[in-house]
């Protein structure tokens, strides 16, 4: 069956607003949806879920946040790892001071939180824009990461300094903790970051999209038709730290179990999470699923094949491969400056009109 | 029938500006100008090169706030705004220099100037379910009318971007139009058009405000589209209001002659 648009007349405008409007790209996902629900439980094993798919769920959903402030609200952020950490934080403190309490309920909480700290370090974006914004937001990220060092009734007084995870349930599955299934991991991550990303194009093709990207595009002009940029970039910057402060809940009681802020939290994670963003495609949500995938699976790859196939050391595979990936986002950057989402733009704007060139 | 003569009926005025002065540290860009617009007109604003005029459109919609003077807007005294007060109030603009979002479609740009009409919140949008959905099918059966009114149903997918400068003019024409305003300024909507183009815009807004019965206030420097287009004309030079009437007369007034063809200040 060829991919093609002809014939299919869609002919109000509900039909026509509908995220996925051919019935190929419906299958498409459906099917999707159906290998990454089903099928996959049944195959995971440790090494598949901790070294690719929770890293690759959980850096989506802080890219689809970061996507948000910076790819449709056009406000530059490197404070991510930051606000990675207060998500983590406050899923900690809320674990430990409710045992009871389903993580479903933790991680959304943790993300209100996230949101809250997140507007107030928005504040500066009213004044000031760009690079001199993107240092403001980097303030957040060390001063965050101080903040959760110094102060022990973050960590619960513990005595390293760490905070470590406890077996909790959603709808009753054990979903953190040591002895938690993997498979029931990988379905609650799963299960939260395609709810969310529904979410994100919901909110991000609506009016609310459509006022941050005004913003994004021409502030003035927006402001002078009748956008309000104090609510608009604030209201960016909560649900991007929404966004965020989940992925950091879901990485330290799913993925990691036990975090150390610098390590986990750093400026890498933010900068990270932006390369991801940017390779993506910003302003896009399948970007943000591609960027994540790109940036999770390249060091995987990369190290299989100069340990395996070239027998490299380990420490000099490290840095070849720091090298390389440096390399290829810069590459990569020059090649297509508006990411893989745009790639993918132009393979289906291809195949639309297959086997002919144009 | 001379004995039921009846009084013209005194026009209503949608905006006045009393007295208004604007300054920028030791520059005034506007000393003491007053006019008023009426309600159905085509209004002109007019002048050389540094006159005042878009400073003066910037002063009506809010976002430079004059330092004396009064603006009456719908029979009521404005207070210092903002602009998106005053787009939601009914006054709505193109710009000189386009500014369309530049990212987003057609389609999108033109959504977005219905902006102030829409009010869902967050939770229902994020659903896009009950109300958020009701309203966005609402509000594109409005857009498409402006889009066909402005026949650009074939852009409609068409990132702004991508498209040539005569048809983003009328993209940001639509946009404007989206919200529905009572007041629209344009800010030079022919500049840099040839005389096809200039042709299909002045059709356009010939059209808008007898179809939709919206008062325009236009600064253009092209005099044969002014005098042909406008119902009275404005004229400001160095910040200075020098000429007001109909077209003929502020042709013909001596001050505008001098302030075009240029006569040393003293």
């Amino acid at each position: 069956m060829f991919y093609r648009e002809t014939g299919q007349y869609r002919t109000d405008y509900a039909s026509d607003q509908q995220i996925l409007n051919l019935p190929q790209d419906k299958w498409a996902m459906a099917l999707l949806l159906a290998v990454a629900f089903l099928v996959v439980p049944l195959l995971i094993n440790d090494y598949w879920a901790n070294a690719i798919l929770l890293p690759f769920l959980i850096y989506s959903m802080a890219a689809l946040g970061l996507n948000i402030l910076t790819g449709y609200c056009g406000q530059v952020s490197l404070g991510t790892g930051g606000f990675m950490a207060v998500g983590a934080y406050a899923a900690y403190k809320l674990m430990t001071a409710f045992p009871g309490l389903d993580l479903t309920i933790v991680v959304l909480f943790a993300g209100f939180v996230t949101a809250a700290v997140g507007t107030v370090f928005g504040l500066p974006s009213l004044r000031i824009k760009g690079f001199y914004l993107a240092v403001a937001t980097l303030a957040a990220q060390f001063f965050l990461v101080w903040l959760f060092n110094k102060v022990p009734w973050f960590f619960n007084y513990s005595a390293t300094g760490m905070i470590s995870a406890p077996a909790r349930t959603a709808f009753g599955l054990e979903v953190s903790g040591p002895q938690a299934p993997i498979w029931a991991k990988y379905l609650f991550c799963l299960t939260l970051v395609t709810v969310f990303a529904l979410i994100a194009k919901n909110i991000t093709r609506g009016r609310i999209g459509r006022m941050w990207m005004a913003i994004r595009d021409m502030d003035i002009a927006a402001e002078l038709i009748g956008v309000r940029p104090l609510w608009s970039k604030l209201s960016a910057f909560a649900v991007s730290s929404f966004y965020v402060g989940m992925a950091g809940a879901m990485l330290f009681a799913v993925w990691l179990g036990a975090v150390e802020p610098t390590e986990a939290f750093g400026i890498t994670v933010s900068f990270n999470v932006l390369f991801m963003v940017i390779i993506g495609g910003l302003g896009s949500i399948l970007g943000s699923f591609l960027g994540a995938g790109f940036l999770v699976l390249l060091p995987i790859l990369l190290k299989s094949v100069l340990v395996g196939g070239l027998a490299m050391t380990v420490a000099t595979a490290k840095h070849v491969e720091l090298v390389l990936l440096g390399s290829l986002i810069i590459l990569f950057l020059i090649a297509e400056p508006h990411g893989l989402n745009r790639l993918w733009q132009i393979t289906k704007e291809k195949l639309r009109l297959w086997p002919f060139p144009y | 029938m001379a004995a039921l003569e009846q009084p013209t009926p005194q026009p209503e005025v949608l905006l006045a500006v009393e007295d208004v002065t604007l300054s920028f540290g030791g520059v005034q860009a506007i000393k003491n100008v007053s006019f008023d617009i009426h309600k159905g007109e085509i209004r002109a604003i007019i002048g050389p090169n540094g006159a005042g005029k878009t400073s003066m459109l910037n002063v009506i919609n809010g976002f430079y706030h004059p330092q004396q003077g009064t603006i009456w807007f719908k029979g009521v005294e404005r207070s210092e705004m903002r602009p998106y007060v005053a787009a939601s109030q009914g006054v709505s603009r193109t710009f000189q220099n386009i500014a369309l979002f530049r990212g987003m479609s057609t389609l999108d740009n033109i959504m977005t100037g219905r902006v102030t009409k829409m009010n869902k919140n967050i939770f229902w949008q994020a659903l896009h379910l009950g109300p958020a959905r009701a309203e966005e099918i609402e509000h594109r059966a409005k857009v498409e009318e402006v889009i066909d009114f402005l026949e650009i149903q074939h852009i409609r997918r068409t990132p702004v971007g991508r498209l040539p400068y005569g048809l983003q003019k009328r993209v940001e024409l639509a946009r404007a139009l989206a919200a529905e305003p009572e007041l629209l300024l344009l800010d030079e909507p022919m500049a840099g058009m040839n005389l096809e183009e200039k042709e299909d815009m002045s059709r356009f807004v010939l059209d808008v405000n007898e179809q939709f019965g919206t008062t325009i206030a236009l600064i253009e420097h092209d005099m044969a589209v002014v005098m042909d287009l406008s119902t009275r004309v404005v004229v400001l030079d160095h910040g200075e209001l020098i000429a007001d009437g109909t077209p003929d007369e502020v042709s013909a007034n001596q001050k505008v002659i001098d302030a075009y063809l240029g006569v040393a200040h003293d």
